[in-house]
């Protein structure tokens, strides 16, 4: 019975965490879709969402070598997130004017490392503006949670489940029932065309990059109460993510989530079972045996290159 | 260039900027004596010595990024396990240097290989993530398994090797040594690109499909530059760390992979050169900047951004362009080469090309639904249709792109139906596109020799013949004195004339041709027919699609119609284009369309 609830317990972990790699995925793959690129600096997203959230509620010490001064703003919680959101919709728009649009018709290889040097410079300026130390975030409601047959279920972690769902019902509604969604998806799918038919792509591209900062900032923010935010704190969920993208099958929104939710599960149980120093790499091995196995992953069709 | 006593081969050298390599050669050997003559303190030593060792490693990006195309984010992995090898070799398990050293190799071009074998089918944003969780997986290992790699303490005391009886204990000699296995590494790399294999990689590079048309193993030759790249990086890092003593694992992370990558770009990508240059910058650029404090790494990943912006093909490629730029344009090709050879069996009655049943559906789109083709041997066969009517798929399917559902496809007398585009390439299937896919950034002749380079070509002898085989080609469609011009820079209708040439250059049994008067105007179209009857006139076996009636007319002995992917006649050009059916499925069937017949 008690191996029953452990392993119930693992589980739930999992899932919440996988939620977390599937929301940060979610972001990944509405780029890859708009612009045929991987948005190394996805992860980036989420870091700075935790950092604005420190920001708007308990406030942080600046770097005084840098003479940067310290900066707290004491609002409530659900202001902060309101406000990270905005803020996190501005360095959406400030990456797409920066890091992508000079790049726009150039292959994917010089946009894909372009990105990469926008994760360097988003994690050391924040590094440099800020003290490295990892800092604490509270969680969104002030319960530690509830024991539910021997399962404790963590609140931030049901809050996380909660606001997945919501995410994917709310981007499902958005690309199929409305305007702007099927305007979104013909750009991702022939740019060329969709300027044809006079729909902004340019505006579109803004969009996207805009919504994923924010989706990928409030992923950051989720997570930030059980992860601690630090300056890596990105990385490490990007590249799970992405490898979830891969798992699910690259540029499929389904396959984005339910990839994101098997990593999650995995590497909870793997951390539980057999040892918890490799537990970041257990995503990896999972990368590794579905590229050898079932390369276009669980959703993914296999598709040539025409001629 | 004095052309009439030019032999092909000469007339095919490119030229040489001697006095470039002459500065080079001069600052090449100055740079490891320096220590020798004026006094430098240790810390200047270390910033040579860093810079050699890793320029070992940014090699390795110049053959897998810059020549062959392919994103590696591990290099500092692969140099880490050649540092590893060596310092536990030496300290730990006894070994011998040289021993641990070639152990080293080995392990990191075994790593190379199963990384690149597993994932280089896939390419791309792939290759990007798997080499990432490579590069986080080997630090892991390094950091956690503490029994073995020693974990965060690192591995102290690796002393540097012995050679011929000489320690080279003393740090200048070191670094003379290291220089010199550099130079060698650097000439290697330079090499490279002029070979068969580095001829094959920059074609994989610049459009992988047509290079897998016309007969290169795309999978082997990405495979090998990537197994190439690993093993440079293990030579790199086993003699980093003789030259530090101390190894660990915070030398090898993502950041030093990403460094190594910044190199390579910022030194420029095309060049061994660029890459000593990119890395040295990196190396003193941190010395440089010091006065930016804890915000140079954010400075740095703003450079990044940047180096991709505005410098496309590095520091080297802009220096090249410019020096280019102020010199003499390409001094056209004149000069006697010997007539194009055709390598073709007595007519048979044989059929060069056999389809049966030949399917290929899409989902439930049968776009191709069940052809019977026969090509007889030196003839002009065509295939035509509306738009849709599966022409261009049939030729996907012929040619290897597409798998087809059901059917048998024989290349003279051999099932090819199972075969992969190359391996039909190197039985004799030659072929061009619709929308032409050449070499880009290779000149004209390089891009006629990689089609000459296929497996089975009939041709005697090593690299003399190929130029020659090529020259031969380019002067049969009429573009001899383009041959040293970069393709980008030529007219479409010489590159078209172009592709042809990389075609015959492989001796094909059979030539497949997209649409060959596609986006010609007329004049071009004239000569295009011209040539397709000289090339009839040789014997060659030609399989072709085309809309345009008047060029198909022309050359061909036989015409199959398709329709909805299927034969709806097949004759002579006489007799087919009266036929009844293909009349309606060109302009319509009913009413309205015999008012527009009036």
């Amino acid at each position: 019975m008690e191996a029953l609830a452990n392993n119930l317990q693992v589980l739930f972990q999992g899932l919440a965490l996988g939620s977390i790699y599937a929301l940060v995925a979610l972001g990944f793959v509405l780029i890859i879709r708009a612009t045929n690129v991987v948005n190394f600096a996805q992860g980036d997203f989420a870091m700075l969402g935790g950092y604005a959230m420190i920001l708007f509620t308990v406030g942080m010490p600046g770097n005084p070598e840098l003479h940067i001064p310290g900066f707290a703003m004491h609002v409530p919680y659900g202001v902060a997130i309101l406000l990270a959101a905005v803020v996190m919709a501005i360095i959406g728009l400030a990456f797409n004017y920066g890091v992508y649009y000079p790049l726009r018709n150039r292959s994917f290889l010089p946009v894909l490392i372009s990105t990469l040097g926008a994760s360097i410079f988003l994690q050391n300026t924040v590094l440099a503006l800020f003290n490295p130390q990892p800092r604490p975030l509270d969680k969104l409601f002030n319960i530690e949670g509830v024991t539910i047959g021997g399962v404790f279920l963590d609140s931030q972690y049901l809050v996380i489940l909660v606001f997945t769902i919501l995410a994917v019902a709310f981007q499902y509604f958005f690309f199929e029932h409305t305007l702007i969604g099927k305007k979104l998806q013909a750009t991702s799918q022939d740019k060329d065309m969709a300027r044809l038919l006079g729909i902004p792509v340019t505006l579109m591209i803004i969009i996207t990059f805009v919504y994923s900062a924010v989706l990928g900032g409030l992923a950051g923010m989720l997570v930030a109460p059980i992860l601690f935010v630090s300056i890596g704190m990105g990385s490490t969920i990007a590249l799970k993510a992405f490898a979830a993208t891969i798992i699910g099958g690259f540029g499929d929104v389904a396959g984005a989530i339910v990839g994101g939710i098997i990593i999650g599960v995995i590497e909870s149980f793997a951390a539980y079972y057999i040892s918890v120093p490799y537990k970041d790499a257990y995503a990896f091995l999972a990368l590794f045996l579905v590229l050898l196995f079932r390369p276009q992953g669980i959703f993914g069709e296999k598709v040539s290159e025409k001629a | 260039m004095s052309a009439a006593a030019a032999t092909p081969v000469a007339l095919a050298r490119a030229r040489s900027n001697i006095p470039g390599l002459i500065l080079l050669a001069i600052l090449a050997i100055a740079f490891p004596l320096v220590p020798y003559v004026l006094h430098v303190s240790d810390y200047v030593l270390n910033i040579c010595m860093n810079s050699v060792s890793y320029t070992m490693a940014v090699l390795g990006m110049v053959v897998v990024l810059g020549y062959a195309g392919q994103i590696n984010l591990a290099q500092a992995a692969f140099f880490g396990i050649g540092a590893y090898a060596v310092g536990l070799g030496t300290v730990v398990w006894g070994l011998h240097f040289w021993v641990s050293f070639m152990l080293g190799l080995g392990a990191a071009a075994i790593a190379g290989l199963v990384l690149g074998l597993t994932t280089l089918r896939l390419g791309g944003h792939y290759l990007a993530m798997i080499t990432i969780s490579f590069q986080q997986i080997f630090d892991l290992v390094l950091t956690n398994w503490i029994d073995v790699t020693k974990g965060p303490d690192g591995i102290p005391g690796i002393e540097p090797p012995a050679l011929l009886g000489f320690h080279l204990t003393d740090k200048r000699a070191y670094l003379l040594f290291c220089a010199a296995v550099l130079y060698l590494l650097i000439w290697f790399v330079w090499w490279l690109p002029k070979t068969r294999l580095g001829r094959a990689m920059r074609a994989v590079r610049d459009n992988e499909l047509a290079a897998e048309t016309i007969g290169v193993h795309t999978l082997r030759t990405k495979v090998i530059a990537f197994t190439i790249s690993a093993v440079l990086g293990g030579i790199g890092g086993s003699f980093y760390a003789a030259g530090f003593s101390y190894i660990s694992p915070d030398n090898f992370s993502f950041l030093r992979s990403i460094e190594f990558l910044t190199a390579v770009l910022l030194g420029g990508a095309q060049s061994p050169f660029g890459a000593a240059l990119g890395t040295v910058l990196i190396v003193l650029l941190p010395e440089w900047l010091r006065f930016l404090k804890s915000l140079y790494l954010a400075v740095y990943g703003l450079g990044v951004i940047l180096i991709m912006v505005f410098l496309a093909e590095g520091i080297w490629g802009l220096l090249r362009n410019t020096f280019q730029r102020i010199r003499k344009p390409v001094a056209p090709v004149i000069g006697a080469v010997p007539v194009l050879h055709f390598e073709i069996k007595a007519q048979s009655d044989r059929a060069v090309l056999k389809l049966e049943n030949l399917q290929k559906h899409f989902g439930g789109l049968r776009a191709v639904d069940g052809i019977d083709v026969e090509v007889a041997a030196g003839t002009v066969h065509a295939l035509i249709g509306p738009n849709g009517s599966g022409k261009t798929t049939s030729l996907n399917v012929v040619n290897g792109i597409y798998r087809p559902t059901a059917g048998r496809i024989f290349l003279d007398g051999i099932d090819v139906t199972q075969m992969k585009p190359h391996e039909r390439a190197g039985l004799g299937m030659g072929r061009t596109f619709q929308n032409i896919r050449l070499f880009q950034t290779m000149t004209a002749l390089e891009n006629v020799m990689v089609g000459g380079q296929r497996d089975n070509n009939p041709m005697e002898g090593g690299r003399e013949a190929l130029v020659t085989r090529a020259l031969s080609a380019l002067d049969f469609v009429g573009i001899l004195h383009r041959a040293h011009m970069i393709v980008r820079s030529l007219p479409y209708g010489h590159q078209r004339l172009v592709e042809i040439a990389r075609a015959l250059a492989a001796h094909p049994k059979l030539l497949l041709l997209d649409e060959p008067g596609a986006g010609l105007n007329q004049t071009e179209k004239q000569e295009l027919v011209g040539l397709l009857k000289r090339l009839r006139g040789h014997g060659l076996t030609l399989f072709l699609i085309d809309h345009d009636m008047g060029v198909v007319e022309k050359v061909s002995d036989r015409i199959t119609v398709l329709n909805f992917g299927k034969k709806i006649a097949e004759g002579t050009p006489q007799e087919v284009l009266r036929h009844p059916d293909v009349i309606a499925a060109y302009l319509g069937e009913g009413p309205a369309n015999a008012a527009a017949r009036a």
